[in-house]
């Protein structure tokens, strides 16, 4: 069931001081992460396009630049997921519990709670 | 026995145990939340295994490794967009678009604008990226169960592509997105074992020297060290820059597209809360990696031990090279026998592969149609949730039938395009709108609308005018030459046309409302009023 709430509500948690913290601390990780890794990803298949002379040359036995590049994104994917969700157990998810449990429970708290 | 009766004898199990699954599912199937999104009551763990389940199609699993075992490493190439489209999902998507939305797409869309507008062009969109990915595999579908069962006549294609569309049709119909998710489960786990067997027998082969199975397939292949680097199929030296560009082209579309594409967007609405639907993204983004290397050593394992040569002689695009290979270690490690079984367990594998991944899209469209198009558009919201699953039912049944039939008449058509495209379109179109809803406060309906429109028919156009439709041997209409346009992948143009026509359409209208905004940003970042579960 969808809870209906007044949309003062919403505005009020908006402005709060603690949304605000909650909102900063998404977008300061994820918005440069994301241009970090579409980055990342981009280099890989420009070069994959432009520097086939470089992704060729041989590392060790038959490994070269080429698949050790492409493991490399596989390795960065797990990584930033891994990271990410470990941002956002610690640092988002604590804020955004207690603003909705504060909201849920009085169904007017904002910024107020703390 | 031979391998095609085993097949046959797996794959009736498995459609066995599906359809069992989908009538259980329809008896728990009561609500339209139950129908929509599986009573919101998976697993992250499920889901993410439903998410690798949708995916993971027949066109990766069967075409990467194809390509790999023909042309080499530039497979390798496309199954990195695919992975690493999901860091897009998992950080910008996923967890707001659970809290914000409730059935589709078009939910977190509409949530601030004027729905009519907004959720005929959210709705258009889903159907027709959805059929185009339909139409790709089952036209797919009767071509490789041709080559797989030796029915090599028009006629049993024909009645393969009817099969696969009814059975597509029973799970979407009955089973709704509870029955359809068990589906991709099983085929999930279906897949993951059968590729992770074959793996381990072909590195087990080499002693598990990764170096020496790559030269050997590099000397089999006759192209040398060629064959380990990019260029002998995306972007030869020989189609010069254009063709350059096109792989860059492709590589945005591939990575940009998986958070736009619908099938893929519903999934988060099927677990209890936004944390759920990261932890499905992060075992899916698990489950997808690891495939996709599995599929890199299954790729270069069939050049190495089948040959390309054998591999393109069974079939030209090398769709059968991971079905050649497992027949091949099975033989050479366990005999004739093991050749036989090994051969058969990955032919039902795929055909369960493709039967997942069509469902999917069958239940995406038709939730589409239902909810968006039915209820909001023509009934402007007054239709009760037992009319809309209703007609979500019948929309299946339809969906499914057009489908059949276009597949039919595409059969002999090259469609195999159609993915792409409808990556490019989930992009140019899709994306813009769904990153401007959430994160954009100036965002409104005549942006969203024109970002939609603007994605879809830019990428539309530019294919229709590209060498895939026309002007190529490979073309899907190869007798006739109107195409303009030197690229295949439409994505470096249609991708920001997208995105600016969304900007251009904003900022040209007056429409502005700022509490509605701080309603979805507060609802997406901290899950308040979010759709609860119904059952458990």
């Amino acid at each position: 069931m969808t809870v209906q709430h007044d949309p003062s509500v919403y505005e009020r948690i908006q402005a709060g001081e603690q949304f605000q913290e909650l909102r900063r601390r998404y977008r300061s990780w994820a918005f440069p992460m994301t241009i970090a890794f579409l980055v990342w990803y981009l280099l890989y298949v420009v070069l994959s396009g432009f520097a086939r002379d470089f992704m060729g040359a041989k590392l060790f036995g038959n490994i070269n630049v080429a698949l050790v590049f492409g493991v490399l994104q596989f390795v960065s994917t797990f990584l930033i997921a891994w990271a990410y969700s470990r941002h956002a157990e610690a640092k988002l998810d604590p804020i955004a519990d207690e603003l909705r449990g504060g909201a849920e429970t009085h169904d007017e708290v904002g910024e107020g709670a703390k | 026995m031979s391998h095609e009766t085993l097949s046959t004898i797996l794959f009736v199990i498995f459609v066995a145990g599906t359809l069992a699954i989908t009538f259980w599912a329809s008896r728990h199937t009561k609500s339209a939340a139950d129908f929509y999104a599986g009573g919101r009551s998976f697993s992250g763990l499920q889901n993410g295994l439903a998410i690798g389940g949708d995916y993971m199609s027949a066109a990766s699993f069967l075409g990467i490794a194809g390509i790999i075992a023909l042309s080499g490493y530039d497979g390798f190439l496309y199954s990195i967009g695919f992975l690493v489209a999901w860091l897009v999902a998992l950080l910008l998507v996923a967890e707001l678009m659970r809290n914000s939305g409730k059935y589709t797409m078009a939910d977190v869309l509409a949530f601030r604008m004027s729905p009519r507008p907004v959720r005929t062009a959210a709705g258009v969109s889903t159907i027709v990226v959805s059929i185009f990915y339909l139409l790709a595999q089952m036209v797919g579908a009767g071509a490789l169960v041709g080559l797989l069962l030796g029915v090599h006549s028009e006629a049993g294609k024909i009645w393969t592509i009817i099969l696969v569309g009814l059975l597509m049709i029973i799970y979407v119909v009955f089973g709704g997105m509870k029955g359809t998710t068990w589906v991709q489960i099983v085929k999930a786990v279906m897949l993951m074992v059968g590729a992770a067997l074959i793996t381990l027998l072909v590195l087990g082969k080499f002693g598990f020297n990764l170096s020496g199975l790559l030269g050997d397939a590099a000397n089999a292949s006759g192209k040398g060290d060629a064959f380990l680097k990019p260029g002998l199929k995306y972007g030869t030296e020989a189609q010069g820059v254009w063709g350059k560009i096109d792989l860059i082209s492709l590589g945005l579309a591939l990575v940009l597209g998986t958070a736009g594409l619908p099938h893929v967007l519903i999934r988060f609405y099927t677990v209890p809360t936004a944390r759920d639907a990261r932890k499905s993204v992060m075992w899916g983004i698990g489950i997808i990696g690891v495939f996709y290397l599995l599929t890199l050593v299954l790729g270069f394992g069939a050049a190495a031990l089948v040959g390309s040569k054998t591999i393109a002689e069974a079939d030209k695009a090398g769709n059968t090279a991971a079905p050649l290979l497992a027949q091949q270690v099975g033989q050479d490690i366990f005999g004739d026998v093991g050749g036989t079984v090994l051969l058969a367990v990955i032919a039902a594998v795929a055909f369960a592969t493709i039967l997942a991944v069509v469902a999917g899209l069958t239940l995406a469209s038709s939730s589409s149609f239902a909810h968006d198009l039915y209820a909001h558009v023509f009934k402007r919201g007054g239709a009760t949730e037992r009319q809309e699953v209703v007609v979500a039912r019948i929309a299946a049944f339809v969906i499914g039938a057009v489908a059949i039939a276009l597949s039919i008449f595409a059969q002999s058509l090259n469609v195999a395009f159609l993915v792409s495209l409808a990556f490019a379109v989930a992009a140019s179109g899709n994306l813009p709108a769904i990153l401007y809803s959430l994160f954009w406060k100036r965002f409104n309906t005549a942006g969203a609308v024109s970002a939609i429109y603007g994605g879809l028919i830019s990428a539309v156009v530019l294919v229709i005018f590209s060498p895939v439709v026309s002007g190529a041997p490979t073309a899907m209409f190869p007798d006739v030459d109107f195409h303009v346009l030197p690229l295949s992948n439409p994505g470096i143009f249609s991708i920001p046309i997208g995105f600016l026509c969304g900007y251009l359409g904003t900022i040209l209208s007056k429409e502005y409302n700022g509490s509605k905004y701080a309603e979805i940003e507060v609802r997406s970042l901290t899950g308040l009023g979010a759709e609860k579960a119904t059952s458990h």
